[in-house]
């Protein structure tokens, strides 16, 4: 019945009592180009390990060629053709491209010695294979991060494969390396393999994918021809989110126009942002997005104080401050919410009281020793305020839901009474509910207390409904500084569309 | 109601602490089948609280390198070092009158010598693990040779011995009853514990060996941190050195090098993780006294030290395979 | 290029350096039977590295080796002497199966309970030293009591001179054993599909366990391997000093990682050659030598040699966090 070269009907997946996936289908064509779309936590790599036989679903069923094949084991999928070439690649960054090319054979044959020349000519044609050019001898830590997913595609590709699934493949990529990537890929699909990214970046997914399926909650909530959709329809189904509230409006106050709360100047990071000019007035929400290694990343680093070196000037509500040191940074009032909370935003094992008093500790304890009653009374007030679902503080920050932990990391910068936030994808693998009541705190901080906020995202429906002012950077510059009311999410992608 | 749950919460929490307290329990009634008349003794258990505050002292010291995710491994040199700077001083200061009756003002000299040779000898290992970027496994095995062999050089290799009776107060006295190290150990193990538990570079401590990452994303002065965390184990290990020298009357440069698996012993069972950003200065306590007794009763079954030396490394092997069967049942 | 920037060359360099600026001090560094001195310090120091630098390759780290030596030293004499048995190889291969055995229980913890290997080489170091100590005896067995087969055998000398006074001096034959089973290591490392484990293992465990490696057999063969070589570097000292002390080695773990730290093997794992490893143990017994030829205090050599250590650690701490960047 089904015309799919794999098929995933209705699967379903149970971990001590959580639901990963629930009535989950998907069907990928032969030598189709196919994206599965999905935020942090919707299920995605549940879907991946199931399709590659790590996990064996709890309902539902998969098909290969129109038959069912229960029990499906790692190296069943294999055999069956399916490859998976994970986020960290999984390979040996000390020994040289060669080897880690030619060690799946070795392996295989239950060699017991290891002949170089064969490893050479195995590494070789591999390598031809795919038609692109690397050095054999180089070592696998010394390639760039496209350098490395070219090795592991090439040894994807070493076995019969039909299908090769790549988890989020653009991450860390540039946009030349971005343009690479996909005419190997088309160049694969031409042999009639079947491809299927798994990614929440939605531009590039659209430039490549012919047919898009997405995943929320574990289920399937919309699939069709890529046609069908633009960026802004499938982050909507991504997040479930629809336009409820009114977008972000920014008044300025009566009389002179108030000193921007942050300014830079001719802001100038070598080799990743140029010349960059902004203001930020207190109260305004402004947007930031762009392709990938469009300098954005950096710009916030450095306005955080962990860039050592860069040139133009960063002013506080006026007066210029050097960025050298993170600690100067937060002295200055500015906070950054980073963009992988899990390994640069929380103390995973720690309290969810550590976590929040993490940056106030020095503050609070100004006589030597910790002032243990404020420091309650400045938990729980924050856990009221950031309404963190938990009954009690004391708890490992790693038993809250993404949402939560999220609320966590926001709580703790506003308890150094910054006066500039900047967030890096805030609402990036949260769940909806939470997703809006992060927007409504942040749009307060804006609006009552008068902080200047850079929005810094890929969600182009997040900064149409809250920012007043989107900018676009691309390659290390601001091409675009436009009034939120003039645009729409269409525009937006549009715009970005044109990025090269 | 509420209390009922404190407690309940507290003993889930604090699972090790009460696996502790029963392993000590077991530990002395297992001994004191073996010995009942000897081990029973008042006289024993007091001459523990004379000797288990120095290797106390060292594993808490052990304990704060590992908090950060780093290790210690030159306490030792620096402890023999700063009894043998100081056992250096007062012989040189020796009046007519002699050693023993050095005044209080060369003894207190004394002991700004040792307690600032541990400040030095942990600002050099601070130095070295955050500045030079070594590891801290290679830098204190390193700084420990150093130190070792300066000591070495300073005493011609054997041992100095005498030393001022006020000093010897410090290792061999009572105050109120109690032998002095005892309560040296537990004036320092209480400031350790609040240091911790309620001023900001403990918990920053913490933190930073659980995600380095982080804490420099939250701001945290992480360099001076650590170099502050190894500049307190320097002067601790001093402590020790202090209290032994003033204990056994002497101070050599290779005393205690068993001291050193026993330190991380200790810490280790205590409940330290070596990978950094837990450690309780009441789990090190009960470890240390727990190992105290044992030691105590095999030497009462006339077990020589160097079987007792045995008996430690099965101990440590003992607890890494509790330890993993703890984690995978998690 | 690709030459000159492999850091052997690099530590070859130094050695080089090291050389000329100590022969300009004592010009009789260079004579032959120093020469030749120096070259007989390297066996043991050396044997023992192997062992080391496979395990710091895989990405751990083994302090029991002294102690391993020691104690399979001791046993095996105690037992010629009691059995009454005067031989070369049955003592060797004795010695060698003590410290493979010994080495088998450092794999077995570190393979099944996923611990970090200092501990537990920490743990099994104490027991070992301790049970030879408190078990089996204290006292020394000096060159009245030792078995002479093993002596006259590290007595052959490869080469042979005679000076002018009539006194002989030579290059042991000793050397020869080094330089064998340190090809031996090469070709297990580059060669052999368990050698290629090792690294893997050291570069990425994760990456080792999904790729199929069988990490049971590396661990084992790797903590086999350098109990094993320890053992027999443990006898062959004692033929070597016509001594069997079973106090000897200690704090000897710290020369010998640094040595193999700093031939260039990286202490997180991954990295190292044998090529590096004879280098730098050559630079360290040589640092240790020549402060006996300047006639430094003997007091002073843990200084000097942990000082040294320090300055070798920094470096490679250096090169190690370039290569991370």
């Amino acid at each position: 019945m089904s015309d799919g070269f794999i098929e995933l009907r209705n699967i379903r997946k149970v971990f001590s009592g959580v639901v990963a996936l629930d009535a989950m289908s998907l069907v990928i064509k032969p030598g189709e180009i196919h994206c599965l779309a999905g935020e942090n936590g919707s299920g995605k790599s549940t879907v991946i390990k199931i399709m590659s036989g790590v996990y064996q679903p709890d309902g539902g069923e998969m098909l290969i060629d129109g038959k069912p094949v229960p029990g499906m084991t790692p190296i069943g999928a294999i055999a069956h053709g399916v490859q998976v070439i994970y986020q960290d690649f999984s390979l040996f960054g000390n020994l040289t491209v060669a080897e880690n090319l030619a060690m799946n054979v070795h392996l295989g044959e239950k060699r017991r010695l290891m002949n170089w020349r064969r490893t050479r000519a195995i590494a070789r044609e591999a390598v031809d294979r795919l038609g692109v050019e690397l050095d054999l001898d180089a070592e696998v830590a010394s390639l760039p991060t496209a350098g490395k997913q070219l090795v592991a595609i090439a040894r994807a590709l070493m076995s019969d494969a039909r299908l090769i699934i790549m988890d989020e493949p653009t991450t860390a990529l540039t946009r030349k390396e971005v343009e690479t990537l996909f005419r190997i890929v088309r160049d694969i699909q031409a042999r009639g393999i079947a491809i299927l990214f798994v990614s929440h970046k939605m531009r590039e997914m659209l430039e490549i994918s012919e047919r898009i399926t997405v995943i929320r909650n574990g289920r399937k909530v919309a699939e069709g021809p890529t046609g069908d959709f633009d960026e802004a329809s499938i982050t909507r189904h991504m997040t479930g989110s629809d336009i409820l509230s009114e977008p972000y409006v920014w008044t300025p106050p009566p009389g002179p126009p108030p000193v921007p709360r942050l300014e830079i100047r001719g802001l100038t990071v070598p080799g990743k942002c140029e010349r960059l000019s902004l203001a930020i007035r207190p109260g305004e929400i402004v947007g930031l997005s762009g392709l990938l290694g469009s300098g954005r990343t950096d710009l916030a680093l450095a306005l955080f104080g962990m860039v050592p070196r860069y040139e133009g000037e960063i002013l506080i509500d006026g007066a210029p401050v050097r960025m050298r040191s993170t600690q100067e940074a937060i002295d200055a009032g500015i906070a950054y919410v980073p963009e992988d909370r899990l390994t640069e935003g929380l103390f995973l094992p720690q309290s969810i009281k550590r976590n929040m008093l993490a940056t106030s500790y020095e503050r609070l304890a100004r006589k030597l020793v910790i002032d243990r009653d404020r420091a309650e009374e400045m938990t729980q007030g924050m856990v009221r305020a950031m309404q963190i679902a938990t009954p009690t503080a004391e708890k490992p920050v790693m038993q809250l839901s993404g949402g939560n932990q999220q609320r966590v990391v926001l709580a703790r910068w506003l308890l150094t009474d910054a006066r500039v936030l900047i967030l890096n994808g805030p609402t990036v693998g949260v769940d909806v509910g939470s997703k809006a009541e992060i927007h409504a705190k942040i749009r307060e901080l804006a609006q009552h207390h008068g902080l200047a906020v850079l929005m810094i995202s890929d969600d182009v429906p997040e900064l149409v409904q809250n920012c007043n002012r989107i900018v676009l950077m691309h390659r290390g510059r601001f091409i675009e500084d436009l009034p939120a009311a003039d645009v729409t999410e269409e525009t937006v992608s549009d715009r970005l569309k044109t990025f090269t | 109601m509420k209390a009922q749950m404190n407690i309940r919460s507290l003993v889930n929490r604090d699972n090790n602490i009460v696996q502790l307290l029963v392993m000590t329990v077991l530990i002395f009634a297992v001994m004191t089948a073996l010995s009942p008349d000897k081990f029973l003794r008042y006289y024993n258990f007091e001459s523990i609280t004379y000797i288990f505050p120095e290797l106390g002292l060292l594993s808490i010291a052990m304990m704060i390198a590992m908090l950060t995710g780093g290790i210690d491994l030159s306490v030792v040199g620096v402890a023999n070092l700063s009894g043998i700077l100081a056992g250096v001083l007062f012989h040189k200061m020796a009046g007519a009158a002699g050693i023993a009756d050095t005044g209080i003002l060369t003894v207190l000299l004394g002991g700004v010598i040792a307690l600032g040779t541990g400040l030095v000898a942990g600002t050099v290992n601070g130095l070295l693990i955050t500045r030079m970027g070594i590891t801290p496994i290679l830098a204190t095995l390193g700084t420990g040779q150093v130190f070792t062999g300066l000591a070495i050089v300073l005493t011609g290799g054997p041992a100095i011995v005498g030393f001022p009776t006020a000093w010897a107060f410090l290792g061999n006295g009572k105050i109120l009853g109690l032998a002095t190290p005892f309560v040296l150990f537990a004036a320092i193990a209480a400031l350790i514990a609040f240091m911790l538990t309620r001023t900001a570079l403990g918990i920053n401590l913490m933190l930073i060996g659980t995600n380095p990452k982080a804490a420099l994303f939250a701001g945290l002065k992480r360099e001076r941190m650590v170099l502050y965390s190894y500049m307190l184990t320097g002067v601790l290990a001093s402590v020790a050195g202090i209290i032994l020298s003033g204990r056994t009357n002497a101070a050599k440069s290779d005393y205690g090098n068993s001291y050193l698996l026993q330190a991380v012993l200790i810490a280790v069972l205590g409940g330290t993780n070596p990978a950094g950003g837990r450690g309780t200065v009441l789990g090190i306590t009960i470890a240390v006294v727990a190992l105290m007794l044992l030691s105590s009763g095999f030497q009462i079954l006339r077990f020589s030290n160097h079987l007792i030396d045995f008996i430690w490394g099965a101990f440590l092997l003992l607890v890494i395979v509790i330890n993993a069967y703890k984690n995978r049942t998690r | 290029m690709a030459l000159l920037r492999r850091s052997e060359t690099v530590i070859a360099g130094i050695l080089l350096l090291a050389m000329v600026l100590i022969g300009t001090i004592n010009p009789a560094f260079w004579q032959l039977d120093n020469l030749f001195s120096l070259m007989r310090s390297n066996v043991i120091i050396g044997i023992m590295a192997l062992g080391v630098l496979l395990v710091l390759i895989s990405g751990g780290i083994d302090v029991s080796f002294p102690a391993f030596a020691v104690a399979a030293m001791y046993l095996t004499i105690k037992g010629m002497l009691a059995l009454g048995y005067n031989g070369v190889v049955l003592p060797l291969l004795a010695a060698t199966l003590m410290g493979l055995l010994l080495g088998a229980v450092n794999g077995f913890f570190v393979y099944k309970f996923r611990m970090i290997p200092l501990i537990v080489t920490l743990g099994t170091s104490a027991m070992v030293r301790g049970f030879l100590l408190g078990v089996v005896g204290t006292s020394m067995i000096n060159i009245n009591k030792m078995p002479t087969a093993l002596i006259d055998f590290a007595r052959t000398d490869v080469i042979s001179v005679t000076k002018a006074d009539g006194t002989t001096y030579g290059l042991t034959a000793m050397v020869l054993i080094y330089l064998g089973l340190a090809v031996a290591m090469h070709l297990v490392l580059r060669y052999t599909m368990i050698g290629r484990s090792a690294y893997a293992l050291g570069g990425d465990p994760e990456a080792a366990r999904r790729a199929g490696f069988d990490l049971r057999k590396t661990i084992f063969f790797i903590y086999c391997v350098a109990g094993a070589l320890a053992g027999f570097a443990g006898l062959l000292h004692s033929g070597m000093i016509w001594l069997a002390n079973p106090r000897d080695f200690v704090g000897l773990e710290l020369d010998v990682i640094a040595a193999v730290v700093l031939g260039g093997a990286s202490i997180f794992g991954g990295r190292g050659s044998v090529l590096g490893t004879m280098l730098g143990v050559f630079m360290l017994v040589m640092v240790k030598n020549s402060l006996i030829i300047m006639k430094v205090d003997t007091t002073w050599q843990l200084v000097a040699v942990g000082l040294i250590v320090i300055v070798a650690t920094a470096l490679s701490a250096w090169r190690d966090r370039r290569r991370m960047a």
